[in-house]
């Protein structure tokens, strides 16, 4: 994994950024399945450690309540395709949340296995072993009711636009699906470090999805731009709004617009779309400043790149990072280093060319702790690390485009999202929302069961 | 350490651990690598006359249980397919080499007194230490009116075991056939016709599965398969309930038994002597592992027998069999039950849904303020089964707990409810 590249000369007057770091041969190694599928005989094995719980915690710590003991049953019993049904019926994102799902804060945390043994049943493995299997015979277990003959927008679509969605096609209902970038799928597409989600797969999915009909996808239709929420409203029985959150955080500190200094979401969604990596210009020294999935995922695939020193900088501890323990090692074990207790306080540059640019050349972090009172403060202690390239991943922010109702209702927000209840349904009762444009955790499986209990509730209405 | 040698109807081993008659024991290369991994003894795999007989391919079925391969083992192999000459030579050669182990022929001949001698003379040439009489294979050799074909008439097994007894010094072991009705009866024959032992149990008629694409049972030979015999660690049960039977017989008194039937570990030899055998005969776990378990079948029982302090395994040897009772000896008035350790309890429910579903709403599932699962047992309700005992997957987390009462001892010979009771004596 870490080829480092041979000790090199950069000039000592510009930033050392170059593609082709690593030869095809190696990127291919580092870029593979990052957790390669079960095969059958493991999966017996692994299938039969589940206990089989009675009102299994596993279930209950799952967003999208799958049954999990049914499902790992079935694997042991050969049903492998009725695995994959149950695992579906819940989570139309079944195989994605398998390669996706932080399970060690989640159903694996949850599993009863873990009080003797520390060692859970691999509960995600199974689940991607079902749906591998299901999604490789190319089998359809959805059809849909007869027609409803109501509409439904769906703006976004992501995980939980598409999982609304799907099960309101499988409702009867006919949905078009409005989506702004080039390709659906979302952070699934765009966001997922490349080695989860290897072999197409985002697109594969998305494609089973769907593939139950009653779907219509428009890409390149974007809230704000080439839609209003009023005219969808008028023209629509109902509306799930699955705009995600389309801003980037900036860090507030001088110098974070000059050269080198990037959104760490862009340059992921580069990398996903990239058809030949080392096509990719990645800098020799790279910074990455932010405690999540994304900065985790940004500073272990520079490094996988071939960057030479990779370090994430994290104003607070290991403890507090939203990206888990695992995450965490996961970047360590590839050869990043976390730094903790240390915020930006200045970006320092080369000069460009002639007309007073600068690229990023070193950023200078203060020092921080947590006093008396558990506030975060700076130390006045300040410490520099030299970097061709920086990376801002300290979170994305919601932006409320085109969401003028009309008609005079207003759509509420609550805190920088959208304000929604237990049905998903917004302050305008024909209009529903969910995913990351919501409060809530903001993973993919929450998505799911955002959109999927939000077309629960829009097929009431519809109903009713 | 304790003294693991073992003398069985005056066969010397210097562990009571034999390979059953067998595909390991079917010629001198396996014998000899078993008994430099430390086997005890041999019973040698069954001689029959020239010409020899023919097996097919495939030979095995198995049973694998939640992954765990060769649960239950099946197989449609027939007795020894070599010369008999080739078989003579190589046990004299073995057992010459190998003085100190026991080596048993295991022979099945017709029924004809004379076929009977003419083996005996040969194999008493070689120096084997005794003979075992095979009645007990269920396939193939049965059809041909051998085998169990033999051990399903006990007068058939009283008048052959009384030939051998009357044509040769070495002592005789029959072999019994588990698939009959009532154990006792080719026992008690075998001991009327003067057999030494009866070794038990042969493999149980059976079809160990369907292949779902061919349709057909496996193994599958070319296309068709047939009964096999069923053996490995699901018998295991099934075998130790057949020797119990016989120890406890009055009329089998003094017949000795060498158990047979999924012996695996050291743990299962120690149930068998305990419950009547005076050794044990192993097959599947040896052809699933290699003959190397050996090492931990003599470590563990002389391990498990210091600890308890047993010098031989003569101190223990029939020790459960006074308890080994009938039904209605049980003392019906003795109460235990369930209780949850809730240290060790994982919370995962089993003892409960087994308890609700399929048993006596004896437990109750609690969650406490924090949502926290907890469960409890409702100890009015509970009958004592245990079966949350069973299904609980942590050790120790569920015990049965004794419950006084001041109802003393009671069986259903003089329960008022047993319209049969017999009165109690005045």
């Amino acid at each position: 994994m870490n080829d480092a590249p041979p000790p090199g000369g950069p000039a000592a007057d510009r930033p050392d950024i170059q593609a082709g770091r690593l030869d095809a041969e190696a990127l291919g190694r580092n870029f593979a399945d990052a957790h390669p599928p079960l095969d059958r005989s493991t999966a017996v094995i692994e299938s039969n450690r589940c206990y089989f719980c009675y009102d299994a915690p596993c279930v209950e710590a799952c967003p999208t309540g799958i049954d999990i003991p049914a499902f790992i049953r079935s694997i042991a019993t050969g049903n492998v395709t009725g695995a994959a049904t149950t695992i579906l019926d819940a989570n139309i994102f079944g195989g994605m949340c398998a390669r996706v799902c932080p399970v060690e804060e989640l159903c694996e945390e949850a599993c009863v296995r873990n009080t003797h043994e520390d060692k859970p049943v691999v509960i995600g493995a199974l689940q991607r072993h079902a749906t591998d299997h299901l999604f490789a015979a190319g089998h359809q277990p959805f059809a849909r009711a007869p027609a409803s003959g109501r509409r439904v927008a769906v703006v976004g679509g992501g995980p939980a636009g598409l999982a609304c969605a799907h099960r309101l096609a499988v409702l009867g209902h006919a949905v078009t699906v409005f989506e702004a970038r080039e390709k659906a799928g979302g952070l699934n597409e765009y966001g997922i470090a490349a080695y989860k989600a290897v072999d197409g797969f985002a697109q594969r999915e998305l494609a089973f999805i769907l593939a139950v009909g009653g779907i219509e996808l428009r890409t390149g239709q974007a809230l704000g731009r080439d839609l209003q929420l009023s005219d969808l409203r008028r023209d629509f029985d109902a509306v799930f709004l699955a705009i995600g959150q389309a801003g980037v955080r900036a860090l507030g500190v001088e110098g974070e617009d000059m050269a080198g200094v990037l959104n760490a979401v862009d340059t992921i969604a580069a990398l996903r779309q990239s058809a030949d990596l080392a096509a990719l210009p990645v800098g020799r020294r790279v910074v990455v400043i932010g405690g999540g999935n994304t900065a985790i995922d940004i500073a272990t695939q520079t490094k996988l790149l071939g960057a030479e020193d990779v370090t994430i900088v994290y104003r607070r501890g290991p403890d507090q990072m939203s990206a888990t323990d695992k995450e965490q090692a996961w970047a360590q074990t590839h050869g990043v280093r976390i730094k903790f207790w240390a915020q930006p306080r200045r970006l320092i540059g080369w000069p460009t060319g002639g007309g007073g640019g600068f690229a990023v050349k070193e950023v200078v972090f203060e020092y921080t702790r947590l006093d008396e009172d558990g506030r975060l403060v700076a130390t006045g202690d300040t410490v520099s690390l030299l970097a061709d390239q920086v990376f801002k991943a300290v979170g994305q922010v919601f932006v409320p485009d085109g969401l003028g109702t009309g008609a005079g209702d207003v759509l509420e927000l609550a805190g920088e999202r959208i304000a929604v209840n237990a049905d998903r349904q917004t302050s305008v009762a024909d209009v529903f929302a969910g995913g990351d444009c919501i409060a809530g955790a903001d993973l993919t499986v929450q998505a799911v069961e955002d959109g999927k209990q939000a077309a629960n509730a829009i097929h009431r209405r519809l109903s009713g | 350490m304790a003294d693991l040698t073992n003398d069985f109807i005056g066969i010397r081993s210097p562990n009571p651990f034999w390979l059953a008659s067998a595909p390991p024991t079917d010629k001198a290369y396996n014998v000899e690598r078993a008994f430099r991994a430390g086997w005890g003894g041999v019973v040698w795999k069954t001689l029959g006359e020239d010409p020899p007989i023919v097996n097919t391919t495939s030979r095995y079925g198995a049973v694998a249980y939640n992954g765990t391969r060769v649960a239950g083992f099946n197989n449609i192999e027939l007795i020894s397919d070599r010369p008999l000459a080739v078989n003579l030579q190589e046990i004299k050669q073995v057992k010459r080499d190998w003085p100190d182990r026991a080596i048993v022929v295991s022979l099945m001949v017709p029924c004809q007194e004379e076929n009977w001698r003419a083996i005996l003379g040969l194999v008493e040439d070689t120096g084997a230490d005794g003979i075992e009489l095979n009645f007990g294979c269920p396939h193939g050799m049965s059809e041909r009116g051998m085998g169990s074909a033999v051990g399903q008439v006990p007068d058939y097994v009283e008048m052959v075991a009384r030939w051998c007894k009357q044509a040769t010094r070495m002592p005789v072991i029959v072999k019994l056939t588990p698939n009959i009705t009532d154990i006792l009866q080719p026992a008690r024959a075998a001991k009327r016709g003067g057999a030494d032992a009866v070794s038990l149990i042969n493999t149980i008629q059976s079809v160990v599965s369907i292949d779902l694409d061919q349709m057909c049972p496996e193994p599958v030979v070319d296309g068709q398969g047939t009964h096999g015999g069923y053996c490995g660690p699901a018998v295991k049960p099934i075998a130790l309930r057949m020797v119990g039977e016989i120890a406890r017989d009055p009329d089998c008194a003094g017949m000795a038994i060498s158990g047979i039937g999924g012996v695996s570990t050291w743990r299962e030899a120690a149930e068998f002597i305990a419950l009547g055998a005076g050794n044990v005969q192993v097959c599947t776990a040896a052809m699933t592992h290699g003959f190397k378990i050996v090492e931990d079948m003599i470590g563990g029982l002389g391990n498990w027998m210091d600890a308890k302090g047993y010098p031989a395994t003569e101190a223990f040897h029939r020790a459960a069999v006074p308890r080994f009772v009938h039904w209605e000896d049980l003392n019906i008035n003795h109460k235990t039950v369930a209780r949850i350790d809730q240290a060790s309890c994982i919370q995962c429910g089993k003892c409960y849904i087994a308890c609700e579903d399929t048993s006596h709403q004896s437990i109750a599932a609690l969650r406490d303020d924090s949502g926290q699962r907890r469960y409890e047992i409702k100890e009015e309700e509970c009958v004592g089964c245990n079966l949350c005992q069973h299904v609980c997957p942590v050790d120790d987390c569920i015990e049965m707990v004794a419950v006084e009462t001041d109802l003393g001892y009671a069986n259903w010979q003089t329960h008022p409810n047993n319209p049969m009771r017999k009165e109690a004596a005045e």
